[in-house]
């Protein structure tokens, strides 16, 4: 889409006084929700997502059992009122193949083999939509689960890098993403940096792509920090049983 | 779902092992690519497209619509899906579902984002009448690799395609009453001409098992696959839009391969299509 607005100045500033390589704001709560077996409210810079997790249980209808493993329902949903113009609610294309690359992303690092039959239902609900949606509710579904106690091998984060006015820039806002020449969101297991989920569209060249790849890992590493962080400061506090 | 044997898993890991692929293949290429156009006169445009055993047939249908309250003064485009009974016993009639989605809007991305058609051109009266494109895609025979063979048959179809002056011309003409610009068009535009396009990127699809990486997977290989991985390039070797899928995860030199096998077969993929299309 053409715009005239400058989306980045000659400072090297964009439009929110963020530099190339700095993330928005993220908040995040642990844990707040009572009926979820885990719950994950966080915030990412205009972004406003929740979070709960149920399971393991029994899978139905008994045709989506696996007698292996458990399988992962995420359901990415967002809220009528989370945009500009109201939004149908119910799931559509876009939130059904969400829910599908996020749930995959999940797979990788639930150790699904321990729940044959199971299914760990992930909800995500969109509350506020600012641009980045699917990373920051991936990244509040990996606090969710473990704050449930499902058994992980690592905390997923996501988060995405892009290229506005030519240049390229870590976790785009509302403006870059619409008027943006490359969005790449993608999702890692932070231990190994394994990529558990990757899109793109726009247009990179090769190096610019690298060059947001790792920026964007680097910005996941980020976001895993305060992941971890909140959820040491809910189990912390929590009173030591003797 | 289907249980692929325990056995076939077996032996197609073992031949990896060897550096080989059940078909003969090398881990970098492509199947036989078979491109057909205009096979059905009904639709503005058409593709058959055949990537190995796979099989599918891509319709373009043209119409006058209203524009997006967002887009007064451009074009529309829609792409589905569909996953027919006909193409495999694991598909079921009905409502698309998740995979038949994701399939789409894979497809849909590649041409909407590297803007392959000149959505700009296809204003009529802004905020009131413009062209609207339909891709539909249809699988008729299904071994492996849809991503690659849908867009390929999607790309195809566009190129076959022209705006239907002559089919809609009562329409167009009630049109132009209400609007001038309409009027002007029509002199300017007095018969059929082809759908305005750009170059297009092309798609190309690798997955990953026991830590090998190939392209263009046969169903087998896509049955047994850890984790997938779509790369469109256009002409100049950048990347338009990717797309992982699966529960397995790829390292960042495992993707700068795939990109790099990606562009290499573009350039080949991107030959046969011109070559079908008479460019």
């Amino acid at each position: 889409m053409e715009s005239d607005i400058k989306l980045i100045d000659d400072n090297g500033k964009r439009l929110d006084g963020r530099a190339p390589d700095e993330l928005r704001k993220i908040k995040i709560e642990v844990g707040v929700l009572h009926r979820a077996e885990g719950s994950c409210y966080l915030e990412w810079g205009g972004n406003k997502v929740m979070v709960a997790v149920y399971g393991p249980k029994e899978a139905l209808p008994r045709h989506t059992q696996n007698p292996l493993r458990a399988i992962v329902n995420a359901r990415y949903n967002m809220a009528a009122f989370s945009v500009d113009d109201r939004k149908r609610p119910g799931p559509d294309r876009r939130s059904r193949e969400i829910s599908k690359v996020i749930s995959e992303a999940l797979e990788k690092v639930i150790l699904l083999e321990k729940f044959p039959r199971a299914s760990i239902d992930v909800n995500i609900e969109v509350l506020n939509a600012e641009a980045g949606t699917r990373c920051a509710g991936l990244t509040a579904a990996g606090v969710a689960l473990a704050d449930a106690g499902i058994p992980l091998k690592d905390i997923p984060v996501s988060c995405a890098a892009g290229k506005i006015d030519g240049h390229v820039v870590l976790d785009l806002g509302k403006e870059e993403d619409n008027f943006g020449d490359a969005d790449l969101p993608i999702a890692i297991s932070p231990r190994t940096n394994e990529i558990l989920l990757l899109q793109m569209d726009g247009h990179l060249t090769v190096e610019e792509f690298d060059k947001a790849l790792e920026m964007a890992i680097n910005g996941c590493h980020i976001a895993s920090d305060i992941q971890k962080k909140a959820i040491m400061d809910k189990y912390q506090s929590a009173p030591e049983v003797k | 779902m289907t249980i692929t044997p325990a056995i076939k898993r077996d032996y197609l890991s073992k031949l990896a092992e060897q550096g080989k692929r059940a078909d003969g293949r090398t881990f970098n290429e492509f199947r036989k690519i078979e491109i057909e156009t205009g096979l059905i006169p009904k639709a503005e445009g058409s593709a058959r497209v055949k990537i190995g055993n796979t099989q599918v047939v891509a319709g373009i249908k043209i119409l006058i619509g209203t524009p997006y309250p967002d887009t007064p003064e451009s074009g529309a485009m829609t792409t589905a899906a569909e996953l027919i009974p006909m193409a495999s016993p694991d598909f079921e009639a009905g409502p698309p579902r998740e995979n038949a989605i994701e399939l789409a809007r894979v497809v849909d991305r590649g041409i909407r984002e590297s803007k392959i058609i000149e959505v700009d051109k296809l204003c009529l009266e802004p905020g009131e009448a413009i062209w609207m494109v339909f891709i539909d895609i249809h699988i008729i025979d299904f071994d492996g690799n849809l991503f690659d063979t849908s867009s390929l048959a999607a790309l195809a179809a566009l190129h076959n395609a022209v705006i239907p002056i002559e089919r809609l011309r009562p329409d167009l003409e009630k049109l132009q009453e209400k609007f001038p610009s309409v009027k002007k068009y029509l002199e300017e535009h007095p018969t059929d001409y082809p759908l305005p396009l750009q170059e297009p990127p092309i798609s190309c699809t690798s997955v990953k098992y026991n830590n090998v990486i190939m392209i263009d997977p046969a169903l087998d290989e896509e049955e047994i696959a850890e984790a997938r991985l779509t790369v469109a390039t256009d002409k100049n070797g950048d990347i338009r839009a990717m797309q992982k899928g699966l529960n397995g995860s790829f390292t960042v030199e495992e993707i700068k391969k795939i990109i790099k096998a990606s562009i290499d077969n573009g350039v080949k993929i991107r030959e046969e299509l011109y070559k079908s299309v008479g460019k």
